[in-house]
């Protein structure tokens, strides 16, 4: 299969740790990949590797099916976690620098940058210190700078760190539409509401290794836990009592006259015969599967790979 | 390579467009004009009249104190010491000359008294006028007059003339105190600019990490690219500012000279030299044709084959030092914290420095041989031994040695450079250097 980005088999180790264990990943064409990962689990590094800041021990990497050289830096816009400007410099001679040192020309950099300035409405910007904005003025600056190249991958890590909710909302719009465009985009972030907002796919690496891979809603339906919430009226104690050792009810409540009921079916038991067993007792008003959140599938993820882990260790 | 041009530019442009490079460059000449100006000012700002109170129990020396235009002798025949003491302070006299009565026995009892300490203009007078009437007075006693003594004097006096022969046999006037001069100049000039430019440099990388836009840049660029662009223009800056000052210090230096008579020129003062020598007066004569000699001296440097030379070790000291200045930069995260790794860096500079006076007495010797080729001293004690002639080979193998040196420099400052860059708020060791000078990239 053909992916735009590809790294196979990367190990980095430090003096005396290993950032990276052998990890693999495959980005493809057009999709809003996610990098996830706690603290310290090796996402970085592996960014840095993909921007060629440092090299891997081992392994390879390919763009669009090239292995990886110095010439593709042109075809990557990589915004870092840890992000700052030249604060004594003015807003539109450092978008100019940067977009240049980026390969473009000075007159092709002017034109997009006054474009996206437009777009942005921070027109009256350019010549203004970077000092005298505000932080989230220049994370605006910052994410213009990393697309004025119009990178075929965008890496962005921690994208939404500082900025405020109507802002946060601007950088997804132009995120979906830069995909709409054409770009393949790497998120890495912990804010895992945007990740099901925005990933088609991502990876999970905890600890220097891969320990997920594949498209969101695989994922979900991979890691789901057989839980139906159903929304009925009738009696309660009727309800329990229906079910038999296949069902488990987890929680119940009542919601404005509506009693709501999560039940996770045991020993391979289906969702037909759940309703069955409850159809005589109380009176159905909806009936559907939850899908673990990406957030419960990271924490249960990175927990059991440390309490593998602790065994192993144990 | 292009992408190195551009990081050139803009370190080289924001630097010159900043206020403070503005202000020194201009400020600077003014500056050494105004040391110029200043004491030829000052030394003609006649400042007011000192009279001084002579109490002369020896009763030799009446009216023979010469009065000069700044200082007014006033001799009291009958007033004691004691008189004049308890009315000092209400008198407008500076201060007290005392010549006790035995003064031929003991001519250091002489004393002065005044109200502050004594300027040394008032006290330099004094001692020579006494000093010159007692030669007088003994001369006489011992029948020997005085003209004679002037004539042997004059005739004795020995004025060394140094003459450099070059290798084709060319013979050429030196001067020892101008190479001295010259060799001690060019050194504060290397110690001074390599220091203020490494550390520039250094606050340069030091602004990236604090900033954050590291990440950004090396990103775009290698760290190698970004270092040297940033040694590059920050030399440029260096050479400009250099430039600036010559041409300005020459414009200022100009006005000067056609406001201040043309009393030092050669010509006028060999006029001067005649006119005394036939007035015989051998103290002058000596210090005017010093002079002379000097400016002949001067006349007979190759300051082209100097200034280039001289523009070498300066430029290859600098980029030696400023690669270091650079790796210090990225292992720290502010400036505060650059003391620890400063010092090994700092150490040779200012040793070269020390070194460079007592090289300058003896330029040829084993010290200043080995100061001058080792290429973390060289570019300093170069410019000591220069105006004194280096013999060709040590000049191409102290060359030779900083050109590698700088090589090996700044693959070792690229080393530490490229992983300090990205790392933050660790307290960095000796020890985490060297690991870092050990990674693969």
């Amino acid at each position: 299969m053909d992916f735009l980005f590809s790294a196979q088999n990367i190990t980095k180790r430090y003096a005396n740790h290993l950032a990276l264990d052998d990890v693999s990943i495959d980005i493809p064409h057009q999709k809003v990949f996610g990098l996830l990962g706690p603290n310290g689990a090796g996402k970085t590094s592996l960014i840095r590797i993909i921007n060629q800041i440092t090299a891997p021990d081992s392994g390879a990497l390919f763009f669009e099916g090239e292995k990886l050289s110095p010439k593709h830096i042109a075809y990557i816009g990589y915004l870092p976690e840890e992000r700052g400007l030249y604060k004594k410099m003015k807003v539109g001679e450092q978008a100019l620098y940067l977009a240049q040192l980026k390969g473009l020309s000075e007159k092709l950099a002017t034109e997009r940058i006054r474009y996206w300035f437009e777009k942005f409405e921070i027109k009256d910007w350019w010549n203004k210190k970077v000092e005298d904005l505000s932080k989230g003025m220049q994370q605006k600056i910052q994410f213009i700078v990393t697309i004025l190249h119009e990178p075929k991958l965008l890496i962005l890590d921690e994208p939404f760190s500082g900025f405020d909710p109507i802002n946060a909302n601007l950088l997804v719009k132009e995120i979906l539409e830069l995909k709409e465009k054409g770009s393949t985009i790497m998120l890495s972030t912990h804010n895992m509401e945007s990740v099901e907002e925005l990933c088609d796919h991502i990876v999970l690496i905890n600890k220097s290794k891969k320990i997920l891979d594949g498209t969101v809603q695989d994922i979900r339906q991979a890691n789901k836990t057989h839980v139906y919430e159903i929304n009925f009226k009738g009696n309660l104690i009727a309800f329990t009592n229906a079910l038999w050792t296949q069902f488990k009810l987890i929680e119940s409540k009542e919601e404005h006259g509506l009693l709501k009921a999560k039940v996770q079916l045991l020993n391979n038991a289906t969702p037909n015969q759940l309703l069955q067993t409850i159809l005589p007792h109380v009176e159905i008003h909806s009936f559907q599967e939850l899908l673990p959140s990406m957030k419960e599938i990271f924490i249960s993820k990175t927990k059991e790979v440390q309490s593998s882990m602790l065994a192993s260790s144990n | 390579m292009n992408k190195i041009i551009l990081i050139i530019k803009r370190e080289y442009l924001t630097r010159v467009k900043k206020k403070s490079f503005i202000i020194m460059t201009f400020f600077g000449p003014v500056l050494m004009g105004l040391l110029l100006i200043v004491p030829v000012w000052l030394a003609q700002v006649s400042d007011e009249v000192r009279t001084i109170e002579v109490i002369d129990d020896s009763h030799l020396f009446a009216n023979r104190i010469a009065d000069k235009e700044t200082i007014k002798f006033d001799y009291k025949a009958s007033t004691s010491l004691e008189e004049a003491k308890a009315g000092f302070e209400k008198s407008s006299y500076y201060g007290i000359l005392y010549i006790p009565e035995l003064v031929i026995n003991d001519p250091n009892s002489v004393m002065f008294f005044s109200r502050k300490q004594a300027s040394f203009l008032v006290t330099i007078h004094i001692q020579s006028s006494l000093e010159s009437e007692l030669t007088r007075i003994f001369l006489s006693t011992e029948k020997i007059d005085p003209e004679i003594l002037e004539t042997v004097k004059a005739h004795s006096n020995v004025k060394l003339n140094t003459i450099n022969i070059s290798e084709e046999g060319k013979e050429k006037k030196g001067s020892t105190e101008l190479s001295m001069a010259l060799g001690m100049f060019g050194a504060v000039l290397v110690y001074f600019l390599i220091f203020m430019y490494g550390t520039q440099v250094l606050r340069g990388v030091i602004e990236e990490k604090t900033n954050r836009i590291i990440e950004i840049m090396i990103s775009s660029v290698k760290p190698f690219q970004l270092m040297m662009g940033k040694i590059i223009g920050v030399a440029l800056v260096g050479v400009t500012q250099f430039i600036l000052w010559i041409v300005l210090t020459s414009v200022v230096s100009g006005v000067i000279g056609k406001s201040i008579p043309d009393k030092y020129s050669s010509n006028n003062i060999q006029q001067v030299l005649k006119n005394k020598s036939e007035l015989g007066d051998p103290a002058k004569l000596d210090k005017a044709s010093d002079m002379v000699e000097m400016i002949e001296a001067a006349k007979q440097v190759d300051f082209k084959v100097m200034g280039l030379a001289a523009l070498f070790f300066f430029i290859g000291g600098y980029f030696l030092y400023s690669a270091l200045f650079a790796a210090v930069g990225a292992a720290i995260d502010n400036e505060a914290d650059s003391q620890q790794f400063m010092l090994p860096i700092t150490i040779p500079l200012i040793l070269s420095f020390m070194m460079a006076q007592f090289i300058i007495e003896n330029p040829e010797s084993p010290v200043a041989f080995w100061f001058s080729i080792f290429p973390l001293t060289s570019p300093v004690v170069m410019m000591v031994r220069i105006p004194f002639g280096v013999p060709m080979w040590q000049f191409a193998l102290s060359a030779t040695l900083l050109v590698m040196g700088f090589i090996a420099a700044t693959w070792f400052a690229a080393r530490i450079y490229r992983v300090g860059i990205l790392m933050y708020g660790k307290k960095v060791t000796y020890k985490e250097l060297w690991k870092w000078f050990r990674y693969s990239i």
